[in-house]
């Protein structure tokens, strides 16, 4: 009953959104807002009607209704009741509309804030979100149901929704269970966070969309969709976090990135969306620029389409390729349609969108933001042609090849200094005109200071001048960001005779955005130091090693002492070693590296064992071991410098994207209103 | 300035501590160790368990391919030899990049271009952005005794023209 309620909600869902779209276009066109209105509600609608799917889809989860192909296909009877829910997001039909049902909520949210000054965007940004919400739930109505059954007929089991004719109902006692990649804390919060980056984005480019349409030229899109943004370049950011983390803790090959071809598919619209997020700035500050923040922003939209349709259609294989399935064909047809329709509106509008462009000089904010973007872009296209390459070698040439690390880091690298150089000017820029005498007064102190960056890890030792540009890039992104924030908390407390406290407060408030930005970019500056670690400095060995034998690395010394195998209540089979770590002779503690095996998926997890310390992680990964455990066990193990910086550095930008999300206080309204006049 | 000096002492002597992070590691011992076989593996991508390089892949087949190498090794192979070897047996698609010949570099020419292109556009694009200013209006002052972008005169003064100007353009 349950699936029947599920399947019929997702139904009316679909008659809601095809009905709000006919309504907003003709209440459009024959100027009739009461038609608009209709169709304003319906989207209110489309999201309370989703719920009661979801739930219909997380109740068979949780009951175990393993005659449903979905909840046979991606839970079990073993499984706790969290990861049966989580399960939601654990297949392609169930994540496909866990997409719709998050999609539609912020639907909802769009649906329900005040249309007054924006009635004639109101009718296009109806279109355009329910247009992809439509298309989303096509896909799971008629090619990844959510809610087909397993049925038995003379030619064996088949799954269909309706019962087909000369079929019976089969009941399966259990169920194949979740992928055990899933089940890892990281890996649950992964996806969510994704899909709500991805689904975010789509509001403010449903705006862009109506302003073109409209032929609106003014920036009310980009001050009404700012904050809508900033959440979805949030989500997006703590996605690809959060699945570096788990790549990390779980894959267990000692790195957290690896250029696979699905993380690239969720890199790019970050890349693309912090471009916009950036040529938007020089559009709302300097009125310029904004057919960039245009173009940015539909890219955007397009490259999550494209990385939704090449992570689900099958089109890559990866460690991803859970989330395979043969719906390529009318995700390619939806992407040239979108793909289309915003290269032909955007070349009608080009004209009255082109806004003059004045930069003054090199040093000012809009050239420095604009050779960001610039970066931005170059990563992405890059990323862009290292993922489709492939295929295109496939097509041409009848060869794959495998496009890796090497080749991405030929090109990031570079980039990603450039950026870290840029993101230590930019905050001493200002808008407009600068001279370079002036930043030469600004920057001296912590140019001075930052060059620490480089006599230290000489003094250590290190001659590889990669990194020792790359240290100093750190020290000089950190010694800027820090002496400027501390400059002008002194000029506040020189002017107005405060204390540090209420200067550091007043500062911070009366331009939460600026400083926001700050933080951000100190977190970027950590998280680089953690990658330098690793890029640079990691090491590894790997020994097979009886019982009481020792292997070194570095400093460490890791010595094998036991090893049990057992079987848990979740249908598990567990190899877990016992290892002692010592550094320079000193006992740490011990460490438990396991292999997981899942009897019911058959794939075995490798769960290093890691102590993790400011300074460097020790990460010890079972490789294998034989049956009678004395026999000996083989081990390999990464020394991995500075890598808690990454994640250190990842809170400290989440702080920032929060705090910039964050509403001001009356003072922040006021200025706010000032900037509109 | 001195305060300046002494943070600056401080820091380096904090960060002295942290330096012994960067000493080289311990030699192996000589022979096919399971470094050395990894050392290869690592560049090397099974075509079955794709984007996995061959040293972290835990699968059955991969320990195999593991073997094979130890093996050349042990018979005195190079590693270029190695990996030629299993490119003639399974295609360029085992190796971590797309190699450098015929079709292939397209692969590394599009990045290229794009980002040279990029730069060329750039260079282009403020030569021309900064013409269009002057023709509109007149060069900034460049003796303006600039203190601090917080309290700048000169943006001000240009904040305070722009300002004028959008209320006129709106009255």
């Amino acid at each position: 009953m349950a699936a029947e309620i599920g399947f019929g909600a997702l139904f009316i869902s679909l008659i809601f959104a095809i009905y709000g779209i006919g309504a907003a276009i003709y209440g459009e066109r024959t100027h009739r807002k009461d038609w608009v209105k209709s169709a304003q509600q319906a989207m209110r609608l489309i999201f309370p009607v989703l719920t009661i799917s979801i739930g219909s889809l997380l109740y068979l989860l949780a009951n175990g209704h393993f005659e449903v192909v979905y909840v046979a296909d991606v839970t079990s009877r073993s499984m706790p009741l969290y990861l049966k829910l989580t399960a939601l997001w654990g297949g392609q039909a169930g994540s496909l509309l866990f997409w719709s049902w998050l999609l539609a909520g912020f639907i909802f949210a769009v649906a329900l804030r005040k249309w007054d000054r924006d009635q004639d965007l109101l009718p296009w940004v109806i279109v355009v979100n329910l247009a992809t919400l439509i298309f989303f739930l096509i896909l799971n109505i008629f090619y990844e149901n959510p809610f087909a059954r397993y049925w038995q007929d003379a030619s064996g089991i088949i799954s269909s929704f309706g019962q087909p004719p000369g079929a019976l109902p089969i009941y399966p006692r259990d169920g194949g269970g979740l992928n055990p990649y899933l089940r890892h804390p990281g890996m649950i919060i992964h996806p969510p966070m994704q899909y709500l980056g991805f689904v975010g984005f789509i509001v403010p480019f449903s705006y862009a969309i109506a302003t073109l349409i409209t032929r609106r030229t003014d920036d009310r899109w980009i001050q009404i969709t700012r904050g809508w943004t900033l959440w979805a370049w949030l989500f997006l950011s703590l996605g690809l976090i959060l699945g570096a983390r788990w790549a990390y803790d779980v894959l267990g090959w000692g790195g957290y990135w690896g250029w696979d071809p699905v993380e690239n598919s969720a890199l790019m619209p970050w890349l693309s969306g912090t471009a916009y997020l950036h040529a938007v700035l020089i559009h709302e500050k300097r009125s310029m620029f904004k057919e960039w923040s245009m173009v940015l922003i539909v890219i955007t939209y397009l490259l999550i389409i494209f990385g939704t349709f090449i992570t689900r259609s099958g089109l890559l294989s990866s460690v991803h390729s859970f989330a395979e399935s043969k719906i390529g064909p009318i995700f390619l047809g939806f992407l040239i349609l979108t793909l289309l329709g915003t290269v032909l509106l955007l070349n009608s509008r080009w004209k009255i969108l082109r806004s003059p462009h004045v930069v003054q000089n090199l040093f000012s904010r809009e050239a420095l933001i604009i050779i960001s973007v610039v970066l931005f872009l170059g990563l992405l296209v890059t990323v862009f042609w290292g993922v489709i390459f492939p295929m295109i070698s496939e097509l041409a040439t009848g060869q794959k090849v495998t496009v890796g690390p090497p080749f991405y880091e030929r090109v990031a690298a570079p980039i990603f200094g450039g950026l870290l150089t840029l993101m230590a000017i930019c905050p001493l820029a200002v808008w407009s005109y600068v001279s370079f005498k002036h930043l030469g007064k600004l920057l001296w102190k912590p140019f001075l200071v930052s060059l620490l960056g480089i006599v230290l890890p000489l003094i250590g030792g290190l001659t590889r001048w990669p990194a020792l540009i790359a240290f100093w890039l750190v020290a000089f992104g950190l010694a800027v960001n820090i002496f400027e924030f501390i400059r002008r908390i002194r000029i506040r407390r020189r002017t107005e005779g405060e204390g540090w406290w209420s200067s550091f407060s007043k500062v911070f408030r009366r331009n939460q955005r600026s400083y926001s930005a700050m933080i951000i970019h100190v977190g970027v500056v950590l998280m680089a130091l953690g990658v330098i670690g690793i890029e640079f400095f990691q090491t590894e060995t790997q020994g097979t090693l009886a019982e009481g034998q020792a292997l070194r690395l570095s400093s460490y010394t890791m010595t094998y002492e036991d090893l049990d195998i057992f079987d848990t209540r979740d249908a598990r089979n567990v190899a877990r070693a016992v290892v002692s770590v010592k550094k320079d002779g000193q006992k740490l503690g011990e460490l438990y590296p396991r292999k997981d095996f899942y009897y019911e998926s058959g794939i075995p997890v490798t769960i290093p064992g890691v102590r993790s310390t400011l300074l460097d992680d020790f990460y010890v990964i079972l490789v294998d071991w034989k049956e009678i455990s004395s026999e000996g066990a083989t081990f390999k193990i990464y020394h991995n410098p500075l890598v808690k910086w990454l994640w250190i550095g990842a809170w400290v930008f989440v702080v920032g994207v929060v705090m910039a999300t964050w509403p001001s206080g009356k003072k922040g309204l006021k200025a706010l209103n000032v900037g509109k006049l | 300035m001195k305060k300046f000096l002494r943070s600056i002492v401080g820091l380096l002597s904090l960060c002295l501590l942290t330096v012994s992070v960067f000493r080289p590691v311990s030699a192996q011992e000589s022979g096919p160790t399971d470094d050395e076989v990894n050392a290869v593996a690592s560049q090397l991508y099974c075509p079955v368990c794709e984007n996995i390089p061959l040293d972290a892949c835990g699968t059955v087949a991969c320990e195999q391919w593991r073997g094979i190498i130890r093996d050349k090794l042990a018979q005195g192979w190079t590693e270029d030899e190695i990996k030629d070897y299993f490119v003639a047996q399974y295609g360029d698609r085992v190796l971590a990049e797309p190699p450098v010949q015929g079709f292939n570099w397209l692969a590394y020419l599009i990045p290229f271009m794009v980002l040279v292109g990029g730069l060329v556009l750039l260079v282009f694009g403020f030569r021309k952005w900064r013409v269009t200013e002057s023709l509109q209006s007149t060069p900034p002052r460049r003796k303006t005794g600039l203190q601090d972008p917080e309290i700048d005169q000169e943006y001000l003064r240009k904040v305070e023209e722009e300002l004028e100007a959008r209320t006129r353009g709106r009255g």
